[in-house]
């Protein structure tokens, strides 16, 4: 079994600063870390491969800093590790960022084929959730967005059963392999590192591939070049005129502090207040 | 990185980029808007986009249809005629045994051969499950350009695109993207992002029937089984009237107890941010913010919650934001709008009884 997990370096979106006149983003003394959404679709690729044996490679595209990103993935016990880089895919958006983890996913298959590709829900810096679907399209894999559990997998057979959340509910789905899963959030808690491991992965060689190496056929169709989106315009959140009016504190107790609150917001909201009252008998 | 890097502005046609619409785009028509449904109900925000979907037919002077995919047996036509009330002109419908209960494989074929077939030059879907997992097929297969989970949509006059404004970096900017030189341009939108239309009991349209063209042999995805969330746990937060939040200042998963018997008091649903989902103290399902839900309750009290933008964007829309926190510079208190500089734990029970008394005086009063 073959396992290809598609991980990101992100900034902390926790961290990030915006400069209040340039609007751009400060990034130094943002840490970058691996996108935490990935770390669960690696995990369920480390668990598969425990209970199946096979390999685990993890794929990332981004700047050479990235590197730091799949040396983490590395520590938790992946097999191999390669970072798709090259200044022709600046500015890519999902669409040209699609077509190239795609390219490289063949071209990682021609030394092994690959059964299932991961990837996260969604990164924490884009949101956008579209690189996955975008992947599994242009691999002509099946698609399971939003897995939150992997039922059965028979490799024999080469089909496998997953459950997705869906809106309201849970679809249980069946499919063949090769498929594509965007793993849910919380799915599983992850691995802790060995020792060794992080040994391992310090010294480990990162395979580095520029574009030709990736298999890129097609250089318009990545990059800015190849981006349908074009970003127009970038602008801070409009910051609320007023603040928030406070209850006074000075010598009060919680008790005095929330009946404060209540008056004030019913003085103030008496609509609201009839609202809550019906809402409270039933 | 999703658009290009919102960190750097680039001058729009660098690098040699076709910024214009090629002759043979310039046919694509008319605004569509993908109605989602399942088990016998359309999703709300399918009518939420219908509202939105005829100011931007409007502006542009074209027609606004509804695209309906479902089985033979399903209601399509009432949903069609619902569609026509929240403002639709047209609905394309399209009914196939294949395409009961949504499958990525067989959806993407028939809104793919729709959008090929009659070219509209925007299509618009929900931010949901399904929607995101339709668009991103549909977009990559067409080779357009596709944004995300969409605050507000415009026609932009000069280029007469779609200008789609989205947060970007977890909320702390926001960037306006548009598609210049394909067709269709597509968006997804959040739920709840934009409010629902005025229905019209008179108004109608036409359907236009499509087939899809395929055997069931055909496609490798079965839909074995559809759980459905237990009532118990169905969390409807999204649509909520009254919602009480908790953040990761209540410092441990077992104060998280606080805040459900607050929300128990007020008849609202409960909602966290995502560091106390993270940390697994509830279900994912109930974080609110730019990785979660969108809210826009008449109420929302936030409890030890900081303020990060991440959770700002999700829940900046509600009505009346109470806030109840320990620190008086912490940025939840720069959007809510009253405030309780304390101890959540502390003042969450206290406003418990205060809420749960203020209403039994006035049912005694009533009564």
């Amino acid at each position: 079994m073959h396992i290809v997990v598609c991980i990101k370096q992100v900034p902390d979106s926790a961290q990030i600063r915006v400069h209040p006149v340039t609007n751009t983003i400060m990034r130094q003394g943002v840490p970058a870390i691996v996108n935490p959404y990935d770390l669960f679709a690696l995990e369920e690729a480390l668990r598969l491969k425990d209970k199946f044996g096979g390999r685990v490679t993890v794929l990332c595209m981004g700047p050479p800093q990235a590197e730091e990103a799949l040396r983490k993935c590395v520590s938790f016990g992946v097999d191999d590790a390669i970072l798709v880089t090259d200044r022709a895919f600046a500015g890519a958006d999902t669409l040209a960022t699609s077509y190239a983890l795609a390219a490289a996913i063949r071209t990682i298959e021609a030394e092994q084929a690959v059964d299932i590709v991961f990837t996260g829900k969604q990164t924490i810096d884009g949101d956008t959730a579209q690189v996955g679907p975008g992947i599994a399209k242009r691999l002509n894999a099946q698609l399971l967005t939003y897995v939150s559990s992997i039922v059965e997998l028979d490799l024999i057979g080469r089909w496998i059963t997953i459950e997705r959340r869906a809106e309201g509910g849970v679809q249980v789905l069946k499919t063949r392999l090769p498929c594509l899963i965007t793993m849910l959030e919380n799915t599983n808690e992850l691995r802790f590192a060995t020792m060794p491991d992080m040994i391992r992965a310090a010294r480990f060689g990162v395979r580095k591939w520029n574009k030709d190496d990736a298999g890129i056929e097609d250089v318009s169709r990545i990059g800015l070049k190849g981006s349908p989106t074009v970003v127009s315009k970038v602008f801070g959140p409009t910051p609320r005129a007023e603040k928030a009016e406070l209850v006074p504190t000075e010598r009060a107790t919680p008790r005095d502090m929330a009946l404060n609150l209540v008056q004030m917001l019913f003085t103030k909201h008496p609509l609201l207040e009839a609202e809550l009252l019906e809402k409270a008998r039933l | 990185m999703t658009e290009q890097e919102a960190s750097k502005k680039k001058p729009a046609g660098r690098a040699g980029r076709n910024l214009e619409l090629p002759e043979h785009l310039k046919s694509y028509k008319g605004v569509w808007v993908f109605i989602e449904h399942d088990r016998g109900a359309v999703h709300q925000i399918s009518w939420e986009l219908l509202g939105e979907g005829r100011k931007l037919a409007d502006s542009l002077g074209v027609a606004l249809s509804g695209v309906l995919l479902g089985g033979p047996n399903e209601d399509l036509d009432d949903f069609a005629a619902e569609a026509f009330r929240y403002g639709a002109d047209s609905c394309y419908v399209m009914r196939d045994p294949i395409l009961k209960g949504y499958r990525n494989e067989p959806f993407t074929k028939g809104l793919t051969d729709l959008v090929n077939q009659h070219q509209p030059e925007i299509v618009l879907l929900g931010a949901t499950t399904m929607g995101r997992d339709l668009a991103g097929s549909v977009a990559t297969t067409l080779g357009t350009g596709l944004t995300a989970d969409c605050t507000e949509l415009r026609i932009d006059p000069a280029s007469r695109a779609l200008a789609a404004t989205r947060p970007t970096f977890g909320g702390s900017l926001l960037c306006t993207i548009m598609t210049l030189a394909y067709r269709p341009q597509m968006a997804t939108v959040r739920p709840r992002v934009m409010p629902m239309p005025a229905r019209n009991e008179h108004r109608s349209g036409t359907i236009i029937e499509g087939t899809l063209g395929m055997i069931e042999a055909d496609i490798v995805t079965k839909l074995l089984d559809f759980i459905p969330d237990a009532s118990s746990n169905k969390v409807n937060l999204a649509y909520a009237d009254v919602i009480v939040s908790g953040g990761k200042g209540l410092k441990k998963p077992e104060n998280f107890q606080l805040v459900w018997d607050l929300a128990q008091v007020l008849g609202a649903e409960v909602g966290a941010t995502r560091p106390v989902v993270q940390a697994g103290w509830v279900d994912a399902e109930r974080q609110v913010g730019q990785t979660g839900k969108t809210v826009r309750p008449k109420l929302y009290i936030a409890a030890g919650i900081s303020g990060a933008i991440q959770h700002r964007v999700g829940m900046e829309g509600a009505d009346c934001i109470v806030a109840i926190n320990t620190d008086p510079n912490a940025p939840i208190f720069d959007f809510a709008h009253y405030g309780i500089v304390g101890n959540a734990l502390q003042v969450l029970p206290a406003l418990t009884d205060a809420f749960r008394n203020h209403f039994a005086m006035k049912r005694q009063k009533a009564a």
